[in-house]
């Protein structure tokens, strides 16, 4: 038994099966990223605070040059079955994963760089102005929503700060060198040291996902994100690999294959296009 | 079963029960099979055993309603006092309450849905279109185990350290981002994984998984594999209806998909999507960054939660069409306003999910705008039910047992609908909220509605799996009682819930009315009716299972058409090969073509090309 209209289309809808399903599973895709960017949205609208250029935007933008080029080396790939060019469509199919590779990596690096770096929530205005003058001694960035961008009366005044751990935590206190203004977060030099006792701290840890509503949907967005880069890289090596042998026996089908792949591959990088703006510049 | 036994090929198809088209090992036919039909019937059977399971967490907490604190009849004597779950055999609050969330939970997603859309949709919608097999038959190989697994795992999850999940099927946070945690209940050793919450969650997004592919499988199949001369106008409802439930599910189940996905996070990363600031669990602040939102997930399961309650219906819909098209003899009355009625239903349920928020302060712009779309929605369901009711009028009816639960449907779901209606007006459902009158709603609308509309179709296709009719008596047996136990239990769910009982008190509201709830004291001896109706109602499907099985050896053996039904489905061998047809099939005409006038046999069959066409 055969199923009809895989590689070759019906005639009525103009369409072969796997394009077609190819499609729903898009849309499907789409309101699964709908349903995170809406809670994105709610979460945002009712916070009390909400970080500002938290994230390394020069390494964002590489990762969306990587991912904008590898759609344009995935098209490439498939006019290269379309013109049966197998040489072609190997190296572009190649060049692809190496994108693909490569973002994943850039990836990795900002995902460590959080792991790594510590904030410091206080437990309310009094206990921060203990700290403000040996802060602004420090030179320290301090994010507040009590005044300038996101400042609202009706939210609950916060005062947080960043950096690097400096000698450690003890029982009832945490050493901290603090990030400083004129992007000191990404600069890495750091003056001196603070000690702001436990006591005078709301929570405090590393960038982790629980550390506040913002990390957690930064992680999850990006994490089911670059889940969808590793699983769509898992199928176009497949297709780069046993490619030889369907090139040989019907290219068509190759090239219907590709194609279907590749407008997943489209797929991924468009969510990453909205991605980028939302965490990174708004 | 073992991987090695295997069948000769090309066996098969002379013993009606065989499966003809077993090539290669058991293994590949039985459990690994790519046969629409071979899934078709493992979703039918796999569903029918997890209904049967949720049907019995029922009985247990019915009696507890009815007689609380007492234990269990028959298994009660087996536990000691010192049981933590049922402490000298009678139920504990916490396995009342992993029974209620496991009961909604197995039968709208393990049992009705697998049931309406896997097994019915399945075996029906390929045959009905007259196409060989679905667009991806290996998609739906992996769309039946995701569902098998993730069936599997939630059942598992009653044997874990603390039982299964508790918070409800609709897993409201923040008490199910708290729930089987040590802030909750500090005396019990939870594992991080393996608890009954974070698997419910993982196991749902197994099923989400599967009702994803099969979703994405039956839309293509439908627009792709239409035999030669199948339009759109000539498919037959039951696969419009199909259509639009696959249409539901493909964009109504990711969203609650990401809030599945961002409850994980919540208990296994210690995020806070669903937990507020400032919470205190058991006396003491959670330890969690708050600023999360319960209402966010409310939001996200609802935008599922509604369209879901028209993917249990939908399905039921169309069969009870295609029952009453073969039972009455006559054309469905309006074919196109059931279509048009149909499509309406699935652009409509996206838009009316905060129907069920009322309570949770909206504010009245955004409670206006919800009770505008839901009374909307009422209209195509109205339509439906008229144009089918209408189909009965001056039918030649044939009162087969298929069609007295397709008949019944009808009341039935009618009702259900009916009080819905008070439902969609904010200002009543913040009275009827959460009480036993929503209960008893839903409950018209999916077990009379749906149930026997699903019973309608195992009556009905049974001939074409198995090659022998159900026993008619056997039906008729198994139908009046089911009937009357039905509206034995729901009815009085009205009256009680109109009286104020809540869905969830544990021992039916006796505690709560004495001292304090006077309305309530009027209303809660119907428990025991209601209990006594149900334990009925489980003895009226003894003649159901028994009809099910020895009619396999005992049926009346038919050919391929025994109803002198009209649709593509009744034209393949009985019970169908490989691959479907023994030849290239086509559709001559619309699907309903009963009486029509100046022919000598009441029925035109679509596949039928000359005898018919005196147009
Ligand atoms: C015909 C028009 C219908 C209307 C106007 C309607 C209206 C409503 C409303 C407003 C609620 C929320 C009540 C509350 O929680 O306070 C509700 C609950 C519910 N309805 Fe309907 N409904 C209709 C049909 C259906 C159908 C066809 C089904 C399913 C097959 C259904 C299944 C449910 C379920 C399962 C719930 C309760 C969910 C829960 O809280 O656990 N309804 N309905
Ligand atoms: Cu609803």
């Amino acid at each position: 038994m055969e199923i009809p209209y895989t590689v070759h289309e019906r005639p009525d809808t103009g369409l072969w099966n796997a394009k077609v399903g190819v499609w729903l599973f898009l849309a499907s895709e789409v309101m699964l990223f709908g349903g995170l960017f809406s809670a994105y949205i709610f979460l945002r609208i009712g916070a009390d605070y909400w970080p500002h250029h938290a994230l390394n935007v020069p390494l964002g933008l590489t990762n969306t040059i990587v991912l904008i080029t590898s759609s344009i080396t995935m098209v490439l790939a498939w006019v290269s079955v379309k013109m049966r060019d197998f040489g072609q469509f190997r190296f572009w199919m190649s060049a692809t994963l190496g994108c693909g590779c490569l973002f994943v990596v850039i990836k990795s690096i900002e995902y460590r760089d959080k792991f790594s770096h510590y904030g410091v929530v206080f437990r309310d205005e009094a206990a921060f102005r203990k700290y403000e003058p040996e802060l602004s001694a420090l030179g320290a960035n301090i994010k507040t929503n009590t005044e300038g961008h996101g400042a609202r009366l009706d939210r609950t005044p916060h005062f947080e700060i960043a950096g690097h751990l400096a000698s450690g935590v003890t029982a009832d206190a945490i050493e901290l060198a603090p990030d400083r203004h004129e992007g000191g977060a990404k600069g890495g030099a750091h003056g001196g040291a603070l000690r702001v006792a436990l006591a005078d701290v709301a929570r405090w840890g590393v960038f982790a996902p629980r550390y506040s509503t913002y990390y957690a949907i930064y992680f999850t967005l990006t994490g089911l994100h670059a889940l969808h880069v590793l699983g769509g890289m898992v199928v176009l090596f497949y297709f780069l690999v046993t490619g030889a042998k369907m090139f040989a026996a019907d290219p068509e089908h190759l090239a219907n294959r590709v194609e279907v792949g590749g407008l997943f591959w489209h797929f991924v990088d468009l969510v990453w296009i909205f991605l980028f703006p939302v965490l990174y510049l708004l | 079963m073992s991987g090695t036994g295997s069948i000769p090929a090309g066996h098969g198809g002379a013993d009606g029960g065989g499966h003809p088209h077993a090539r290669g090992s058991v293994w590949r036919t039985y459990v690994f099979s790519t046969d629409h039909k071979m899934i078709g019937i493992q979703y039918g059977l796999t569903s029918l055993v997890f209904m049967l399971l949720g049907f019995f967490l029922m009985l247990a907490m019915r009696w507890q309603l009815a007689y609380p604190g007492q234990p269990l009849p028959l298994i009660g004597k087996f536990f000691s006092p010192q049981n933590p779950f049922l402490p000298g055999g009678a139920m504990s609050p916490d396995l009342y309450n992993s029974f209620g969330a496991m009961h909604g939970t197995i039968m709208i997603f393990l049992g009705v849905v697998p049931l309406a859309f896997g097994a019915f949709g399945n075996y029906v919608v390929p045959l009905q279109i007259g196409a060989p097999d679905m667009a991806f038959p290996r998609i739906n190989m992996a769309s039946y185990h995701a569902y098998l697994w993730g069936g599997v795992l939630m059942l598992a999850s009653f044997l874990v350290p603390g039982g299964a999940a508790k918070s409800g099927w609709t897993s409201y946070a923040p008490l199910a981002s708290v729930a089987d945690t040590r802030a909750l209940a500090p005396s019990t050793v939870f594992h991080p994984v393996f608890n009954g919450q974070t698997m419910w969650l993982i196991a749902m997004v197994l099923l989400i998984t599967s009702s994803l592919l099969g979703a994405v499988n039956f839309i293509t199949t439908i627009i792709q594999l239409r035999a030669k001369g199948m339009s759109w106008m000539r498919l037959p409802f039951f696969v419009w209806a199909q259509l639009v439930t696959a249409f539901l599910l493909l964009l109504a189940f990711p969203p609650l998909e990401a809030a599945g996905i961002m409850q994980l996070m919540d208990r296994l990363a210690g995020t806070s999507f669903f937990v507020l600031s400032g919470l205190y669990v058991g006396g003491k602040l959670l330890e969690a960054s708050g600023g999360g939102s319960p209402i966010l997930w409310q939001h996200l399961f609802w935008f599922l939660g509604h369209p879901e309650v028209y993917v249990l219906i939908l399905p039921g819909m169309g069969i009870v069409c295609e029952v009453i098209a073969v039972n009455s003899r006559k054309p469905i009355w309006g074919y196109r306003p059931l279509v048009l009625a149909a499509i309406a239903i699935g652009f409509l349920s996206f838009m009316v999910w905060a129907h069920h928020m009322y309570l949770t302060g909206m504010g009245s712009k955004v409670s206006t705008f919800f009770q505008t779309t839901t009374v909307l929605i009422s209209v195509p369901s109205v339509i439906i039910l008229t144009a089918l009711l209408i189909s009965l009028w001056g039918g030649a009816i044939r009162f087969t047992t298929p069609m007295l639960f397709a008949a019944a449907f009808i009341p039935m779901f009618g009702l259900g609908g009916l009080t819905g209606l008070p439902l969609a007006f904010n200002a009543i459902d913040l009275a009827l909220h959460d009480t036993y009158y929503v209960i008893g709603h839903f409950h018209y609308v999916v077990a009379p509605g749906t149930i026997f509309a699903l019973f309608a179709g195992i009556y009905h296709w049974y001939p074409k799996i198995t090659g022998r009719r159900m026993s008619e008596f056997l039906g008729r047996v198994h139908f009046w009682p089911s009937l009357v136990c039905m509206n034995g239990i729901f009815l009085p769910m009205f009256l009680q819930g109109m009286a104020g009982v809540h869905r969830r008190w544990y021992d039916g509201g006796g505690t709560i009315a004495n001292p304090t709830y006077e309305l309530v004291r009027g209303a809660i001896h119907w428990n025991e009716f209601m209990s006594i109706s149900a334990f009925l109602l489980a003895a009226a499907q003894v003649p159901f299972i028994v009809n099910l099985f020895v009619s396999l050896w005992r049926g009346e053996r038919v050919g391929d058409n025994p109803w002198e039904a009209t649709t593509l489905e009744w034209a393949a061998p009985t019970p169908p090969p490989h691959g479907n047809f023994a030849m290239p099939v086509e559709a001559h005409r619309g699907p309903y073509e009963y009486s029509v006038p100046g022919h000598e046999r009441d029925f035109l069959p679509q596949w039928e090309a000359v005898k018919g066409s005196g147009t």
